[in-house]
């Protein structure tokens, strides 16, 4: 009996997203755009970049990282750094214009 | 009452068949309600268990005999704690605790990361379902804890290696970490099976990994606790085969927890990172089918079963799986970013990793040699503890002290000159404290002064860093010490709590060291009679009587022993044997007398007890054994305050991922 009723439960839990929406507008997983991966990637290569810098100069100013070697590394992280943001800039900007275009 | 638990277990196979089935096509086809029918699934699947777990638990503090597993691990007068760890004390119960386990963690993983990494969770529920369906298997189709039987008056009794505290919670802290690791590697696998190999499955297992590791790393110093105070030897570690089982995807995983790190700040290591997180999940498979197949002889293993081929199997798969999805993904998996220099933070942690990795597959060797020699020449070949402590030398050491290089480097490259100005105080004081070492005595063995020597080295790195640290931010925002202190830790948790890890391995060194590169042992050279005393280092012990008394399920029998060091009286100490009548079993109580301002043991086996009253000894004097158990303290110390929930961070992830899209909440649970 208490079988039973444990199987009607699980089995009312498992069929709940049918018996809530017998007929959807659209039942398709949503996907990412191959535009939305692009710009997840940008974002996680400017978080890095940013991060980078950030460690960098907290590094040098605990004395952990000496003189030379800040001078050495800080250039290419910079560098990293505003490449990432030119990328996801230039992102957004294809997007207004698309917009603007679509409008 | 079987009943409910029988069905209820089918009930989960079903629902993880279920997950494995609908939440796969979902997630090929693209049908929303199908995946968030699977996440239901998979939901339920928890809930499910947990009803056939209260089954068994009711069944063991009802006395229910007619459950044969309750028969066959429990007595009507065993102690209600032990009743409740009975649970787990047999192989159908263990496998039911890994499931209960499991599913409530496949549950809470979907549920957390329904919003941050929802496409990713959609081929994350098949995973999962598929892990549990396997484990349903085992306990619908080849050992089930609701087999009945006609109910004898009485049970036979909890195993008394068993009846102990740290068993009640040291498999619990063991099977949290185990099947832990089953979330990053469904993550990991979800996302290379969804081909999205960006950064989301490390996010969203970020603090999965840490939890896990920490609860194996945990519960394996429980369990060494365990067998220092019952097993009666006089060590904590063995290099047995149930134990290692329980090391290598600790290790695996603490290899993991530093490469990620490359991942998540130069984008490198992807192929790599996915590999660890494979081998941690199937080494915790391995160990868990070392442990209750029964292939192995081992004091850990209560159990001999039919179980090993079907585990053997599910490890073969999921080693295959793991190794085909990182082979059809290594495409997207490559990176641009190159190692710049050996002398770096990553190249740093690459060797970490290597050293790590080294001594993982050296102890999977050494575990699986007597398996594979049976296997290949017919003669089980058991490979001994000096293999195993060479290599924990070998690699050991030079992961001591890289603990201490690693993160002082900067990242990308270092000069060699810049790294002598940083490590010039910690290099320093190392060797001050080798040269005072030596001259305490310490040379007598040279692994011992390496060690203290090198975690010297890192203990002084780890302070100076805190010091540079606070001082760097009380010159920046002119804060009081506390101040400084307590907002330079809150805002870098990661990194600090990282190094309160370190610090708890250190000790852990320390310990270990100490308590086996140092220690003594003396045996009594005939039994002592009352009265007469035995000397080891500045310690005497007379032998002054022998008690006798009821316990709640046993006869305890104690000698008692005067202990005295120098001129001073340090009290008694009791050491003996418990005689369970049920069990028809006799276990080693051993004496411990804990120096906590030193932190030295004083341990006492009572090896016979001999008729006439007399009493074989043995005794060991452990250096610094208790800093092992206190480096467990500051282990999850230094976890927690890397876990504890940074609302800065979570606010710049909440961003970056706010665009993935929806994979229909509107319907969730």
């Amino acid at each position: 009996m208490l079988g039973a009723a444990l199987a009607v439960a699980v089995v009312l839990l498992v069929a709940l997203p049918f018996l809530r929406e017998p007929a959807p507008d659209s039942d398709r997983l949503g996907e990412l755009a191959d535009a939305d991966r692009r710009r997840l990637d940008a974002e996680e290569a400017r978080d890095r970049a940013l991060d980078a810098l950030r460690e960098l100069e907290a590094d040098h100013r605990a004395g952990r990282v000496s003189d030379a070697d800040y001078r050495t590394v800080i250039g290419a992280v910079r560098r990293d750094a505003a490449e990432a943001l030119r990328t996801l800039d230039g992102m957004e900007a294809g997007t207004r214009a698309n917009g603007t275009k679509t409008a | 009452m079987p009943d409910l638990g029988r069905a209820a277990l089918i009930l989960t196979l079903g629902l993880c068949v279920y997950a494995v089935v609908a939440g796969g096509a979902a997630a090929m086809l693209g049908r929303r309600r199908l995946a968030l029918s699977a996440r239901n699934a998979l939901y339920a699947a928890f809930g499910s268990t947990l009803v056939a777990s209260l089954v068994l638990w009711a069944a063991f503090l009802r006395d229910d005999f007619s459950f044969a597993y309750v028969a066959g691990h429990s007595s009507r007068d065993l102690p209600f704690a032990y009743k409740l760890s009975a649970f787990w004390g047999g192989q159908e119960g263990s496998l039911l605790l890994w499931l209960l386990v499991l599913t409530a963690y496949a549950a809470i993983a979907v549920w957390l990361a329904r919003r941050k990494a929802r496409d990713l969770v959609v081929w994350v529920t098949p995973v999962l379902g598929g892990i549990a369906a396997a484990f349903t298997w085992l306990l619908v189709g080849v050992s089930s804890p609701f087999e009945t039987i006609a109910a004898p008056a009485d049970g036979s009794g909890l195993n008394p290696s068993l009846q102990n505290p740290y068993m009640v919670i040291h498999p619990v802290f063991l099977y949290l970490g185990y099947v832990g690791l089953a979330v990053p590697f469904a993550f990991a696998m979800g996302s290379l099976l969804s081909g999205r190999t960006d950064e989301r499955w490390i996010v969203a297992t970020r603090r999965w990994t840490i939890v896990a590791w920490t609860a194996l790393g945990v519960g394996q110093l429980l369990g060494a606790h365990w067998a220092y105070e019952e097993v009666g030897w006089g060590g904590y570690y063995a290099w047995d085969p149930v134990e290692n089982a329980a090391l290598m995807p600790w290790l695996a995983a603490t290899a993991y927890l530093h490469s990620v790190m490359i991942q998540e700040k130069r984008g490198m290591l992807r192929v790599w990172n996915v590999t660890l997180v494979g081998l941690a999940f199937c080494l915790s498979l391995f160990g868990t089918f070392l442990t209750r197949s029964g292939i192995v002889s081992s004091i850990h293993s209560f159990t001999q079963s039919s179980i090993g081929p079907w585990f053997l199997a599910f490890v073969v798969v999921a080693v295959v799986f793991t190794v085909a999805m990182i082979w059809l993904r290594l495409p997207q998996l490559r990176t641009k970013a190159k190692l710049e220099s050996l002398v770096s933070r990553e190249a740093s942690f690459l060797y970490n990793n290597l050293l790590l990795v080294a001594l993982c597959l050296t102890i999977l060797w050494g575990t699986a040699w007597p398996i594979l020699s049976e296997a290949v020449r017919g003669e089980s070949v058991v490979v001994g503890r000096p293999y195993y402590d060479f290599f924990l030398r070998v690699f050991g050491l030079p992961l001591l002290l890289l603990m201490g290089i690693g993160p002082l480097i900067a990242w990308r490259r270092a000069s060699l000159r810049g790294l002598a100005r940083v490590f010039v105080w910690p290099a320093g004081i190392a060797l001050a404290a080798g040269s005072l070492l030596i001259a305490l005595g310490a040379g007598s063995s040279i692994p011992g002064l390496v060690a203290y020597t090198f975690a010297t080295f890192v203990l002084a790195t780890i302070a100076l860093e805190f010091v540079r640290g606070t001082s760097a931010r009380r010159a920046l925002t002119g804060e009081a010490v506390p101040t400084a202190f307590g907002r330079l830790v809150g805002r870098n948790r990661r990194r600090y709590g990282g190094y309160v890890v370190h610090a708890a391995i250190v000790l852990l060194a320390i310990g270990i060291a100490g308590s086996s590169a140092y220690d003594s042992v003396v045996e009594s050279p005939s039994p002592l009679a009352r009265g007469e005393s035995l000397a080891i280092g500045d310690y005497t012990l007379t032998y002054r009587e022998l008690r006798e008394r009821e316990g709640a399920n046993a006869t305890e029998i104690r000698a008692v022993l005067d202990v005295r060091r120098g001129g001073d009286d340090l009290g008694t100490l009791e050491a003996g044997k418990n005689a369970y009548s049920v069990e028809q079993q006799v276990s080693n109580e051993v004496g411990i007398r804990s120096d906590l301002l030193t932190g030295e043991d004083l341990f006492v086996i009572a090896e016979r007890v001999y008729e006439n009253g007399t009493v074989q000894f043995r005794v060991f004097v452990k250096p610094l054994v208790n800093l092992i158990w206190l480096a467990g303290l500051v282990f999850v110390l230094g976890s927690l305050i890397t876990l504890w929930p940074d609302a800065r961070e979570e606010r710049r992830l909440a961003t970056r991922y706010a665009r993935t899209p929806e994979t229909a909440d509107r319907t969730a649970t």
